[in-house]
């Protein structure tokens, strides 16, 4: 029979030590304003302000209104103006501009003769995604000024017109994507590294042999651990929202009280995996490393929260499905820019429970109290 | 009425090494009963079954009525366990730790004031209540930890090496503290490797590489060792020695401070054959006397008739 009092005994010894050990609160509440800082600020996929170097050979009324239509974008800056072609190599070479525009000789008086008028782009592809992004700004400035010239400035609607509207995130803001995904990012890591420490350490200090003496149930240990750093969790996430609200301007449309529920269950799994590698290793600094490795990296770069789960190859995208994080950046990204409800999270929520189930369930099992 | 605890063919495997082999004893109720035996010699293992923290490869151990291996929930309810290593928590306070232990036995209200109250009492602990235990000086450790596996008021207690690493002084403080719980009935099983602490047990068992060598009380045991010690002082007690060992008849002679003490075969006249042997040897012996033997000079005359080793 497991006793409520016993549980409790164990989770205020835990939150006891836990307030005491510096490390361990450096980790719970450091770790996370750090990396909230800085994925917050550094990571970021909006291609603004790109650095363009213009090569003008034409200097006429209509290469004069290309480089305005180019500027007025924002998408692109005219950082340097050339005289030559063989300006552009060293000048891509050492990274000074993004893209150049060479405009050639002739382009003012072709357009007016009706004539086709090729301008040509160079773009330093050594980041693709960038290059790619500047490619598509670049293609829709050229495809708005051509047609501005095709029709004179006579008011004509084209055949077909594409309105196109971005939900959820209107001004494509990369922020507003990120902030979310990496609170799911920072807990799944925070959350397997606190528990990491904590059985292991019994093991260490000897302690384990004292508490297994005594008539506590390995599921009362458990449970008594998971308490405290369920409340730091929630401390956690509450104060990466706050963040995310309040510092990234992101904003949160649906309900903080579902968010914190689903936060719960994910926490619980997560908490769990790092007491089963805990429980299994029996060695905080072994421990330590392995709840890093099996967090991080699957986190970051399986979860959605870097790269688009669909696009990626058929193997890599069955793996995503045991990574608890997956769910939850889904429930945080759901909650804060769709406002949806559990109507539209219940599959992600009920693989959470699975996983919260499957964590405890083998914390316990590998939790042995007798020395062997 | 049934004993205490009992043991009967226990024996436990770690892979081909044999740590407890086939140990049979048992212990009556109000007891103080010694596990004897150089560290390696299988005390702690034989403890930890009997506390249901290690499972018997074989044999049974019945321990407060229980089968040690069918509940452990129960029958760490009816025993008390300090372990070898101190281990309560270091970055817990006095009091913190006390609430711990107290919480997991279900002690609590009227009872938990009474039996903190003498838990501070015993361990001279009152006014420490919120000092770190980390920072309790060792002695105060042990009992600190004695009292915790009290507290629940166990009908038997097992100490695994409390006195070890404790100073003269503190040990035995600790030896009249668990006379104290002696005399009020709880039986307490206590291993220790110093020898002379045997004298605290009412009956002992010696252990060695795992196996059983004697058991009984300390007297008996020093009593029943059938080859005779002399002490003999003499000028240069180590020449003394050294010269001594090769003679015939004489199994070993060691040197104690001044003087040297020879064990030597069994014989009625074995105080002519030792006054012989000085004498052959060209020593001019001041004194020469037998001794009681020790139990430590029983423990290794029992090794050597197995032929076997000391471990550890």
């Amino acid at each position: 029979m497991l006793s409520a009092r016993r549980v409790r005994a164990i989770a205020r010894k835990e939150w006891i030590q836990l307030r005491r050990d510096r490390r361990s609160m450096l980790l719970a509440f450091g770790l996370p304003v750090l990396m909230l800082l800085f994925f917050g600020y550094a990571i970021s996929w909006d291609v603004r302000d790109l650095r363009l170097a213009l090569l003008d050979e034409d200097g006429g009324r209509r290469s004069r209104e290309l480089v305005e239509a180019f500027e007025a974008s924002g998408y692109f800056r005219v950082t340097e103006q050339l005289t030559a072609p063989s300006d552009v190599d060293p000048l891509l070479d050492h990274g000074r501009i993004n893209a150049a525009l060479l405009i050639p000789p002739g382009f003012t008086r072709d357009l007016a003769a009706g004539r086709p008028a090729p301008v040509q782009l160079l773009l330093d592809g050594a980041d693709a995604n960038t290059a790619t992004i500047a490619l598509n700004y670049a293609e829709a400035i050229v495809a708005g000024y051509s047609r501005r010239v095709l029709l004179r400035g006579a008011i004509m609607e084209p055949p077909v017109a594409l309105d196109a509207r971005v939900w959820y995130n209107p001004t494509l803001e990369s922020r507003n994507m990120i902030v979310p995904g990496l609170i799911a990012v920072i807990m799944s890591i925070i959350a397997a590294m606190l528990t990491a420490l904590t059985i292991a350490r019994e093991w260490e200090r000897g302690t384990m042999e004292q508490l297994a003496s005594t008539p506590v149930h390995r599921l009362e240990v458990v449970f008594g651990k998971l308490i405290p750093y369920i409340l730091i969790g929630i401390a956690d996430v509450t104060m990466a929202v706050a963040a995310g609200i309040l510092v990234f301007d992101v904003p949160l449309r649906g309900n903080l009280l579902l968010l914190a529920a689903l936060t719960v269950l994910f926490l619980i799994g997560a908490l769990g995996l790092g007491m089963f590698i805990s429980a299994a290793l029996r060695s905080q600094v072994l421990a330590t490393q392995v709840a890093m490795v099996v967090t991080y990296l699957p986190a970051l770069l399986l979860s959605g929260f870097l790269f688009d789960i669909d696009s990626m190859p058929a193997a890599l995208r069955a793996v995503t499905y045991v990574i608890p994080a997956r769910y939850y950046i889904d429930v945080t990204r759901g909650v804060f820019l769709k406002g949806v409800g559990l109507e539209a999270l219940w599959v992600q929520a009920l693989s959470m429970l699975l996983f919260a189930v499957g964590g405890l369930g083998l914390a316990a099992a590998n939790f042995r109290k007798r020395i062997a | 009425m049934e004993p205490a605890v009992a043991a009967r063919d226990l024996t436990r495997r770690f892979g081909d090494f044999t740590a407890v082999d086939r140990v049979d004893f048992s212990v009556a109720t109000g007891e103080v009963f010694g596990f004897l035996g150089p560290n390696g010699a299988g005390k702690t293992t034989t403890i930890r079954m009997l506390t249901g923290l290690l499972r018997p490869t074989s044999g049974t151990a019945r321990v407060a009525g229980l089968d040690v291996a069918a509940d452990p929930g129960l029958l760490r309810r009816r025993i008390g366990y300090m372990s070898q290593r101190f281990s309560l928590y270091g970055d817990l306070t006095v009091r913190e730790n006390i609430e711990l232990f107290a919480g997991l036995f279900g002690v609590r209200g009227d009872r938990l004031a009474a039996r903190t109250a003498w838990l501070l009492d015993m361990a001279e602990l009152a006014g420490g209540e919120s000092r770190l235990t980390a920072e309790l000086p060792l002695g105060f450790k042990q009992r600190l930890a004695l009292g915790c596996a009290m507290l629940h008021e166990p009908p038997i207690l097992f100490l695994d090496e409390p006195t070890s690493g404790v100073d003269p002084i503190a040990r035995r403080r600790f030896w009249d503290l668990i006379h104290e719980l002696a005399a009020g009935g709880t039986t307490v099983l206590v291993s220790t490797h110093y020898m002379e602490e045997a004298e605290h047990c009412r009956r002992v068992i010696l252990m060695n590489r795992g196996r059983l060598i004697a058991q009984g009380a300390p007297a008996d045991l020093r009593a029943g060792m059938a080859e005779p010690i002399y002490e003999i002082e003499t000028g240069d007690a180590a020449a003394a020695a050294a010269a001594l060992a090769q003679r015939p008849g004489v199994i070993e002679a060691s040197l104690f401070g001044r003087a040297v003490h020879l064990v030597v075969e069994a014989d009625p006249r074995s105080e002519e054959i030792v006054r012989a042997a000085v004498t052959a040897a060209g020593e001019d012996a001041t004194r020469v006397r037998r001794i009681a033997p020790s139990l430590e000079d029983v423990f290794v005359a029992l090794v050597r008739r197995e032929g076997g080793a000391v471990a550890g």
